[in-house]
């Protein structure tokens, strides 16, 4: 499987190491090269520096042969456009995409991604655990 | 007429202005207070300090009842997001969009923006036409480059002065548009014999361009 991994951030590097550690074929991509050293010594992918919403850089990492792409950047109006980008345009089979503000879910109602929304699922969890706990 | 404009700059205290000039009710969302402030001491609309390509500023700007909205921010993605939340939410039936990014303008278009200013295309095309380093220019491209109109001015070194145009070998895909002599605008017919200065407008399929210009700018 081919997978690309956009914002080599916590989330983004996590994720590389562990699919690249399982020997799936991973290219992340991000506009700080500094970023790519949370990648581990166990990372056998490829690094590609660049802004990922200039489209050059997008068909540099090869977009149009993932099979999964994944956007993990710190800004969901970005995250939107990469997405849809691969999903409407280059039509990636698998694209999710990591929603920082949940207000910012909207965008990918009738979209074909897979949206995750950390800080939504953090308070469902922490109220779950206290109206059970009172 | 209802407009909301996102953004910032002396374009959009301008445009606001311009609006509401012409009765159209304006409002304008930008994310630094302190312009919103002068803006609003300055002009007679609604003026929102928040972020455009968010739910409750659109709303706040009556994205609900808005005929228009425009993205005008310096950041691609932003106004990508504004104009599809405005377009999706809200219904509202134009959106504009300026891009930085020349290369974004097919991407925005496939993802539903209505009219999208590439201003930077635009401003590298108007150099080029005034900046006369080239007796070529190219003044259009039709149907996403398709077809070219471009523009070549006769020097003296220009090998077919003095020519008619059936006397000239080019190839069938260009076509003689006008000659511009001076003030004048001739229509070329077989027989019209082409002077010094004379501006030559030309449509050609862009594969052919180079070889129309050979033809009759004499270069390689």
């Amino acid at each position: 499987m081919y997978i690309l991994i956009i914002g080599c951030g916590k989330t983004g590097s996590y994720l590389a190491n562990l699919l690249s550690k399982e020997e799936e074929n991973v290219v992340v991509i991000d506009k700080d090269a500094t970023s790519f050293e949370e990648l581990s010594a166990e990372f056998t992918g490829f690094t590609v520096e660049g802004d990922a919403t200039e489209i050059e850089v997008l068909k540099d990492a090869k977009l149009a042969k993932a099979d999964s792409v994944v956007v993990t950047t710190d800004d969901d109006n970005v995250n939107a456009m990469i997405a849809q980008i691969a999903s409407e345009l280059y039509q990636v089979p698998k694209v999710l995409v990591r929603v920082l503000d949940p207000q910012k879910e909207v965008i990918y109602k009738e979209l074909d991604v897979i949206t995750m929304t950390p800080t939504s699922l953090l308070v469902d969890k922490f109220k779950d655990k206290i109206v059970r706990s009172v | 007429m209802e407009i909301i404009i996102v953004g910032g700059g002396k374009i959009v205290y301008f445009l606001a202005k311009n609006f509401l000039a012409k009765g159209y009710q304006v409002s304008v969302i930008n994310k630094d207070q302190e312009y919103c402030i002068n803006l609003a001491k300055k002009l007679n609309a609604v003026i929102i300090h928040g972020d455009g390509s968010k739910l409750d500023y659109l709303e706040q700007a009556g994205a609900s009842r808005a005929d228009a909205i425009l993205a005008l921010t310096d950041n691609d993605p932003d106004n990508l997001y504004i104009c599809q939340l405005a377009q999706r939410e809200f219904e509202i039936p134009k959106t504009f969009s300026v891009i930085n990014n020349p290369d974004n303008e097919e991407i925005f278009k496939s993802l539903g923006v209505d009219t999208i200013f590439n201003t930077t295309k635009l401003i590298s095309l108007l150099i080029e036409q005034r900046v006369e380093t080239t007796d070529v220019n190219n003044l259009l491209s039709i149907e996403e480059g398709r077809l070219n109109l471009s523009q070549v001015i006769l020097k003296e070194d220009s090998p077919v002065l003095g020519k008619r145009l059936k006397e000239l070998h080019l190839p069938d895909e260009i076509v003689f548009g006008c000659v511009i002599r001076g003030e004048e605008v001739v229509i070329p017919k077989g027989s019209t014999k082409l002077l010094k200065n004379d501006k030559v407008l030309i449509i050609t399929l862009p594969e052919r361009q180079a070889e129309a210009f050979d033809v009759l700018t004499g270069g390689e």
